[in-house]
């Protein structure tokens, strides 16, 4: 019984049912395919998480997004007033997550591939662009750097998914592909 | 002096300080399964798209609230009870300093206390992560400090109590297994509230003003110590009970000692690295660290809880069959005691924590498998198939042995008792399912409006999506009620239910000792071996256990690789 001590004082030497030794083969070499998954994808698959990201302040960020904006703005989005900003294919491209929206709008193309800087100026945000279904977790002070390469065209939302106070709900971003 | 009472129905032994700290921590715990269930309720009607019940600030406070109620106060109280049930009651031990136990709860009452009345003050919606530089008050990381001290208190206790048994000679041979798998929960505490002690005590400096900056992704990296490792308290804990389940009903012996405890041994080893799995998806961290962390060292520890998985059905299907139940595969699981809660609560337990809250953990705990998941709604559908059927469930079966055992009292509603497993777990069931299905579609995690009604910009989330958030919300419903059920049944039997005892009084429902003469027993016989079984192993196979074995891994394998092909759907990106 599991609640009385083990029937031999050396319980080490009890032996092991055979299905269960047959058990654990199977699933340590099921464990041994999720692990080597991972690396795999690593080298042939096409989605994988950044290894680039540079400790920003804040107000360093701030600048770089709005050089980019400054430079690259193509209109205003009428109802919230928030640049529409079209950067050159292959360019670094900047957004920035703060109380309580994503800045500035981006219009991308299609099947180019871009160098997005993500962080936030605030507190801790979640980028989760919609409906494509990409989440990544955005820190203040931390910038990352993610090589995207639409392949949708279309209207795209970010969605902040960490919460972030009692208009995080109302956090919302967009990017427009054509 | 006598100390001990043995309680004539189920031979166990009660010493009378371990025991009135075990029924006060075990009431502790009820009373924030309350308040964290009241407040569930209420979280999951508000994200039902048609509902909508709360306002914003309303449902982040309750969702903190929710929880760390849950998660941290119902659980550790609980914790801590088994803990002592598991060393004093189950090796017939005295506690080590019963009188530190009593501060060690004292501190955790205050600590709990202060927390909520932070939430309730308004200032600290935090959410039960509390990530930096969002700011709570101070008195919520006070708090979370003295509770986790007074927790810490309990598990030294724990170890105490062992050192004792061993001192004393109150068992031959080696500690059971149940008693085993409560250690491996205490070590793995002590890991965690350790963590817990380096990032909050810092927390607090800032949130008072000493220090001037916590870095996030520091915080995060050694709260998940915490936050997720206190998660591996639990599995600990209710594997040990499920183990203690199968051993109470069916008189099952392990399997194998070796394998369930080496399977045990594995968590210890490999499941503090379970905090890298939250920060997949955050910058400042390499590929190379996540990969090897968040597989908890190549998926050791997750091949512990496949064995546990294995064992703990297979343990009972062959008690089972030496009863007699010997026909085809599954006749000793047909006829097992399902109108019993106690079997029913541990096997639900069983099968929803592995077929999904396992398999969903490993598969979001992917590295980039984390890309589609990550903060999405899928997350809280993973833990509550792993915390609130796999470890609430599991302490609700042993709460229906214990309220007759331990607190001797009868259980009262016999047929409300005989449901209440299957209410809340296929409530919570539900629940999960559309959960995770609505995190598949992109649905955010504590999010008050995922209609964005007055948000600057728009988008919609699929219908599909909204409509599987309302179904959700409704398995939520079905979920409080059987959680209702269980408090009302187990305060009931507290008050109302019948005495098994003459000693048996109101306040010693609720901590207090038992009347003077229950406790005449001096000091218990020896706790001896198990007896050797006589059939020898070989005789009978756990055939049928197998199949459900093989059964889990087919799940596992499409259910990775549905997932492997919807990630290679999205953008391309690295």
């Amino acid at each position: 019984m599991s609640i009385l001590p083990p029937s031999q004082k050396i319980w080490w030497k009890e032996p092991i049912h055979g299905i269960e030794i047959t058990w654990i083969i199977i699933a340590l070499i099921w464990c041994l395919v999720l692990f080597a998954w991972m690396p795999y994808w690593h080298i042939y698959g096409k989605q994988n998480l950044s290894n680039e990201s540079y400790k920003t302040p804040p107000e360093v960020f701030e600048a770089k997004a709005n050089a980019m904006a400054k430079a690259h703005t193509v209109r205003t989005e009428p109802k919230s007033n928030i640049p529409v900003v079209k950067p050159p294919a292959g360019s670094d491209v900047y957004m920035l997550g703060r109380l309580w929206q994503w800045w500035p709008i981006l219009e991308l193309e299609k099947n180019k591939t871009y160098r997005l800087h993500l962080s936030s100026l605030d507190w801790q945000h979640g980028f989760s662009l919609q409906p494509t279904n990409i989440n990544l977790q955005i820190l203040p002070g931390y910038e990352t750097v993610v090589t995207i390469t639409p392949d949708q065209s279309g209207e795209f939302a970010i969605v902040c998914n960490e919460y972030c106070g009692v208009g995080h709900h109302t956090m919302l971003g967009k990017i427009f592909v054509k | 002096m006598a100390m001990f009472r043995q309680c004539p129905d189920s031979g166990l032994f009660f010493h009378k300080s371990a025991e009135s700290l075990m029924k006060a921590h075990a009431v502790l715990g009820v009373v924030y399964l309350l308040i964290g269930g009241v407040l569930g309720l209420l979280v999951a009607l508000t994200r039902m798209p048609s509902l909508h019940v709360l306002n914003a600030e309303d449902f982040y406070l309750a969702l903190s609230i929710h929880g760390t109620a849950i998660l941290i106060f119902w659980i550790i109280f609980f914790e801590m009870a088994v803990l002592y049930f598991a060393a004093s009651t189950l090796l017939r031990c005295r506690p080590a300093t019963p009188g530190i136990g009593w501060i060690g709860f004292l501190l955790m009452v205050i600590g709990s206390t202060l927390v909520m009345v932070a939430f309730f003050r308004g200032n600290s919606s935090v959410m039960f992560t509390s990530y930096v530089p969002m700011p709570a008050e101070p008195i919520f990381y006070l708090g979370l400090i003295l509770f986790a001290v007074g927790a810490l208190i309990g598990c030294f206790i724990f170890l105490g109590t062992l050192v004792i048994a061993k001192k004393e000679n109150t068992y031959d041979g080696s500690i059971p297994l149940v008693t085993f798998g409560a250690l491996t929960a205490t070590v793995i505490a002590i890991f965690t509230i350790a963590s817990g002690a380096v990032i909050l005590i810092p927390t607090l400096l800032w949130s008072l003003g000493f220090i001037n900056h916590i870095d996030p992704l520091m915080y995060r990296t050694i709260w998940w110590a915490l936050g997720h490792s206190s998660q591996q308290i639990n599995v600990s804990a209710h594997v040990a009970i499920w183990y203690a389940i199968a051993a109470i009903i069916f008189g099952a012996k392990p399997m194998s000692e070796k394998v369930s405890r080496t399977a045990f041994l594995l968590y210890i080893l490999f499941l503090q690295l379970a905090s890298a799995h939250h920060i997949l998806a955050d910058p400042g961290v390499s590929s190379t660290w996540k990969v090897f962390n968040t597989s908890y060292a190549m998926y050791l520890a997750v091949l512990a809880s496949m064995i546990h998985g294995l064992t703990v059905p297979g343990c009972i299907e062959i008690a089972q069959r030496k009863k007699g139940f010997n026909n085809g595969l599954f006749e000793w699981l047909q006829k097992a005691p399902w109108a019993n809660p106690v079997f029913s609560g541990m096997f639900i337990s069983l099968i929803i924590f592995g077929f999904i809250g396992g398999i969903t953990g490993v598969v979001m705990g992917t590295e980039q498998i984390n890309l589609i998941i990550h903060n999405t709604i899928f997350v809280p559908g993973h833990f509550h198939a792993t915390v609130a059927v796999g470890t609430t469930l599991a302490f609700m079966a042993i709460t229906y042995f214990l309220i007759p055992v331990l607190f001797r009292r009868q259980l009262i509603w016999p047929n409300a008792c005989k449901w209440q497993p299957y209410i809340f777990g296929g409530g919570m069931l539900i629940l999960s399912l559309l959960l995770l299905g609505a995190g598949t579609l992109g649905v955010p995690r504590r999010h008050w409006d995922i209609n964005f009604s007055d948000a600057a910009l728009q988008f919609q989330y699929a219908g599909t999506a909204i409509t599987m958030m309302g179904i959700a919300g409704l398995g939520g419903l079905m979920a409080a009620v059987g959680g209702a059920m269980f408090c009302l049944i187990a305060v009931g039997s507290l008050v109302f239910g019948k005495r098994l005892d003459p000693g048996a009084s109101l306040f010693s429902s609720f901590g207090f000792p038992m009347a003077a003469s229950c406790y005449n027993i001096e000091r218990p016989g020896k706790l001896e071996l198990a007896p050797i079984e006589q059939t020898g192993d070989s005789g009978v196979q756990a055939k049928g256990t197998f199949v459900l074995a093989l059964v889990f891994l087919a799940s596992f394998v499409v259910y990775f690789f549905i997932n492997a092909k919807y990630l290679s759907s999205i953008w391309p990106m690295g």
